[in-house]
């Protein structure tokens, strides 16, 4: 296996350093290492990150290949700096079987460009009625711990209480899509200002909240964990922030584009800008900012959802919710948190790193400290770098990037996994499965 | 004026009354022994339905007729697109077809704006009402017949300044009231929008409007009154229990009536829910012009067509 | 209409005046004096301006109409925007009213114009006009006839022909419309600046 050494990387922004990489494992952090036969990576000037872990991820495969596979899902998380993403649960078939779970985990490993670790579904076929064998796919190869029917909402809340209940035997976690569907019936972005002159079914701040607030009530009932998927409205923030400050094991995660971009942006009708939960107000960017600064969130997660081009160049009603955000995820949250002065690199790699492989229980190294002994999941990340952004530049399948044309700090410069790079001067490598 | 009409909120309060006045000398036109003119002829107006509606269809129809436009009806039933061919092949068809025009009717909110933006057609697209967002030539036609009966003179060259505009119904669904709104308020009206709070959307506090809940405290002072068509089926998604209770609260009868100034009329966009908003010696009282908005609707659209199409293509116009 | 001879806003450009008030008035005073010989008196004679200045050119022949036969007669106004030929070459132009005092079938229609040029709003007044109704005559009044026509038509009655280089504008000033004493004159010189 080949051996490297980072030249005078800046670890978490701190002083400049060299990182020597051997069989996979960082060997030696210091000044002017020396190692026999190993490759030289220039990072002068280079902040030098964990590998980053998403906890939301859709690959689409199975059943979707014309939007994105696994492979190129993969590549494109490598070239967001991911070293391990958390594959969502609907697919189709819908990965509800210890089965489909592993076959998305082997489809994974077989790439070798980011580990995917899959999420089971709640309820059988994410129909929300019958809970699928969460136990056998904990068990299975895929060693599942997180579970979501992510898109759909367990709105039932005796169904939610079971699962919170039963995953607990394995350390589990329920990963909730909170959005209470008799309020959101038909919706088809936030609801306040601009739905109102628009003329689009408003989607509720309190179709969220009012989700999050019962599933804080009964996770803390049953002394369960809840993970928050993609929460998106002050309100959500406020709730997570008194479930925390009860001791309750709640956890959050908030996206890039929610800590960006805002409703405003649908006044053209863009379907490039419809995704669920929906963009919402600047008030409400401004609080998902403020809680994840505070620690109220506690993750950045992508959900990157890729669609074809067919599935965007239509109505804004007819056409599908979601954006991809793999390859642009650090650079809005470079924008949004640290040149505002909101997270330091230390925090970024906390977020984006180490909570979401604790909230996860992902084996593999992942969100580990940048430390002798510990697997070589490295980021090499220019952020004085600043990048326009072109839809064609990704290597996902699907162009349904909200941010074309606009430019955004910061460049993944390089990725390693397990000490293989993935990426090396932004260009995706040839990896060996 | 700009390249298209989507929304009553393109048109400066020039552009708008540029419209209503032309339209003023375009209603002349219906009452000659030859009702055409040869100003669009050569050019092709495609009148594109995603929805039925037949009165809005016809008008812009006879519209571009008397204009002498060539004029096809694409109708999405029976068509390629009951077939799950997508707006942008059908545009890109009519694009190829030469269409000139495109007067775009659709089920869903901003499917206008998507084929002006998208770059998938040349052509001007007009707004024929688009889901429950806007209506803007039905706003045009109703401020064009309330100018011609408040204003002194038939109105030519004014505006509707100061004068009192209450609004009645379904305003959360209505896109006669979202284009009336803007419109009204560009013209200098003061508009008063009524509604149950359940019928009023989220975030009108920052319209250009004022609100109530109570009907009979909105009629005094009131110049025009125009009564939303209330769907029956709103009640069984509990926006209010009962037509009947809705009718008692929201609809105008003839003792409603009798509270405006002697001088106000009542519109209706249709078509009219008889009994339910309103009542029928209301809808044809002496102070019901909801024939005459139907009159005034091909004038409207004529203009609507003339300045958008006749000219050359530019952006913004000129000011004068 | 305004003719393209039109020009509004060149008022930094020298003007050489060419008629002016008194001479206007008796232009118009002759005119109307030719058209009632013409027509055998005033009964069959409808008079209709083009806009925008054909408007008042018009109501001033029929005052002097009705002093010489002692009786009231109202003119009316032909707009001609929606039948002009270079309609798609310029942003769409705002209509003017049109108006006539009484039936067109089997009258004369006079048509009233400040200035013929080219012909090409004559040629769309007359395509107006028969939109409105079929007159047993139409005859053509204009105050300036300053050649250079493109179609065939000729004036009737005109009140002055002034030769004039195509490089030249001819601007009419007439106190209803322009808020001055009325004048004709020519603006911009002959081309290549001979004399």
């Amino acid at each position: 296996m080949t051996s490297y050494v980072i030249r005078r990387a800046k670890i978490l922004g701190g002083e400049p350093t060299d990182i020597a990489i051997e069989d996979g494992l960082i060997t030696a952090i210091g000044t002017d290492l020396t190692v026999d036969g190993a490759t030289e990576v220039d990072a002068t000037g280079l902040v030098a990150l964990p590998g980053l872990v998403d906890l939301h991820t859709h690959l689409r495969e199975p059943g979707r290949e014309d939007a994105e596979t696994v492979l190129t899902g993969t590549q494109a998380a490598a070239r967001g700096g991911f070293t391990c993403v958390h594959a969502m649960a609907n697919t189709d078939p819908v990965a509800d079987t210890a089965g489909v779970v592993e076959q998305v985990w082997r489809l994974g490993r077989e790439g070798g460009y980011c580990d995917v670790q899959p999420i089971g579904a709640v309820t059988v076929g994410l129909g929300g009625t019958q809970l699928a064998e969460l136990g056998a796919m904990a068990d299975s190869a895929a060693n599942v711990r997180v579970f979501s029917d992510d898109g759909k909402c367990v709105s039932d809340a005796v169904l939610m209480r079971r699962a919170l209940e039963y995953v607990k035997a394995f350390d589990g976690v329920v990963a909730q899509h909170a959005q209470e569907p008799r309020l959101t019936e038909g919706a088809q972005m936030n609801e306040g200002l601009v739905s109102g002159e628009l003329g689009l079914t408003g989607w509720p701040a309190a179709a969220e909240e009012a989700i999050v607030a019962r599933d804080c009530v009964l996770a803390a009932h049953v002394g369960s964990r809840l993970h928050v998927c993609h929460l998106s409205t002050r309100g959500s923030v406020e709730i997570v922030r008194w479930a925390k400050s009860k001791g309750w094991d709640v956890t959050a995660e908030v996206t890039p584009h929610h800590l960006l971009l805002t409703d405003d942006l649908v006044r053209g009708y863009d379907p490039i800008y419809k995704v669920n939960p929906p963009l919402r107000t600047a008030d409400d960017v401004a609080a998902v900012r403020e809680g994840l600064a505070d620690g109220t969130i506690d993750i950045v997660a992508t959900d990157h959802a890729p669609h074809p081009m067919e599935d965007k160049e239509c109505e804004w009603s007819a056409a599908a919710f979601g954006m991809i955000g793999l390859e642009t995820a650090l650079s809005v949250v470079q924008h949004t948190m640290v040149d505002t002065g909101l997270l330091t690199w230390e925090q970024v790699a906390e977020r984006l790193s180490a909570a979401p492989a604790r909230i996860s229980r992902v084996g593999g190294g992942h969100g580990r400290p940048l430390a002798v002994g510990e697997p070589a999941h490295v980021v090499l990340y220019d952020a004085e770098a600043t990048r326009t952004i072109v839809p064609a530049d990704t290597a996902s399948l699907s162009r349904n990037t909200p941010y074309a044309g606009r430019e955004l700090p910061g460049r993944v410069v390089a990725t390693f996994l397990r000490g293989v790079p993935t990426v090396l001067d932004g260009q995706l490598q040839e990896v060996q499965p | 004026m700009k390249k298209h009409l989507l929304s009553a909120g393109d048109l400066s309060r020039d552009d708008a009354v540029r419209v209503l006045d032309t339209a003023a000398e375009l209603l002349g036109v219906a009452q000659r022994p030859i009702k055409k003119l040869p100003t669009l002829r050569g050019r092709t107006v495609v009148n594109l339905f995603f929805e039925d509606s037949t009165r809005t269809r016809i008008s812009f129809e006879a519209a571009a007729k008397r204009l002498s436009a060539d004029v096809i009806n694409f109708s999405a039933k029976g068509s390629s697109v009951s077939k799950g061919e997508s707006l942008k092949d059908t545009a890109l068809t009519l694009q190829a077809m030469g269409a000139d025009a495109v007067v775009i009717r659709h089920h869903f909110s901003g499917a206008p704006h998507r084929l002006a933006a998208a770059g998938w057609t040349n052509g001007a697209v007009v707004n024929a009402g688009d889901g429950t967002h806007e209506h803007p030539t039905q706003a045009l036609l109703d401020a064009f017949t309330m100018r011609s009966h408040l204003m002194p003179d038939g109105g030519t060259g004014s505006d509707l300044a100061g004068k009192n505009v209450t609004i009645v119904g379904d305003v959360l669904h209505s896109r006669v009231a979202r284009s009336n709104a803007l419109l009204l308020h560009t013209l200098g009206a003061n508009v008063t929008l009524v509604a149950p709070p359940t019928l009023l959307p989220v975030g009108i506090d920052a319209w250009p409007v004022r609100t109530s809940y109570d009907l009979d405290d909105s009629l005094e002072g009131a110049d025009a009154i125009m009564m939303l068509r209330v769907q029956h089926e709103r009640k069984n998604a509990s926006y209010f229990p009962s037509a009947r209770e809705y009718s008692r609260r929201y609809g105008l009868d003839t003792t409603r009536m009798n509270r405006l100034p002697d001088h106000a009329i009542v519109l209706h966009p249709g078509p009219m829910n008889r009994g339910m908003e309103i009542t029928a010696d209301v809808a044809d009282s002496g102070r019901s012009v909801i024939v005459e908005q139907v009159t005034n609707g091909v004038a409207v659209r004529m203009a609507v067509l003339y300045l958008l199409v006749s000219g050359a293509t530019n952006e913004e116009g000129e000011g004068s | 209409m305004a003719t393209p001879d039109d020009v509004s806003d060149a008022a930094t450009d020298p003007v050489r005046t060419v008629l002016d008030a008194g001479e206007i008035s008796r232009a118009l005073t002759r005119i109307t004096h030719e058209i009632l010989e013409r027509n055998h008196g005033s009964a069959e004679v409808v008079l209709l301006g083009i806009p925008k200045r054909g408007v008042p050119l018009a109501r001033r022949i029929a005052r002097r109409m009705g002093e010489v036969e002692g009786r009231e007669i109202r003119s009316g106004a032909l707009d001609v925007t929606m039948y002009r030929d270079d309609l798609s070459l310029k942003p769409a132009r705002a209509l003017a009213h049109t108006e006539t005092p009484d039936d067109v079938d089997d009258k004369i229609v006079v048509l009233v114009d400040d200035v013929l040029m080219s012909g090409r709003t004559i040629r769309a007044a007359l395509d107006a006009l028969g939109d409105l109704g079929r007159p047993r005559a139409v005859q053509l009044a204009v105050l300036i006839d300053r050649g250079h026509r493109e179609l065939p038509i000729r004036a009737d009655f005109v009140g002055k022909n002034l030769p004039t280089a195509l490089t030249e504008k001819v601007r009419v000033r007439l106190s209803e419309t322009d808020d001055v004493e009325d004048a004709v004159g020519i603006v911009g010189s002959v081309a290549g600046g001979a004399a």
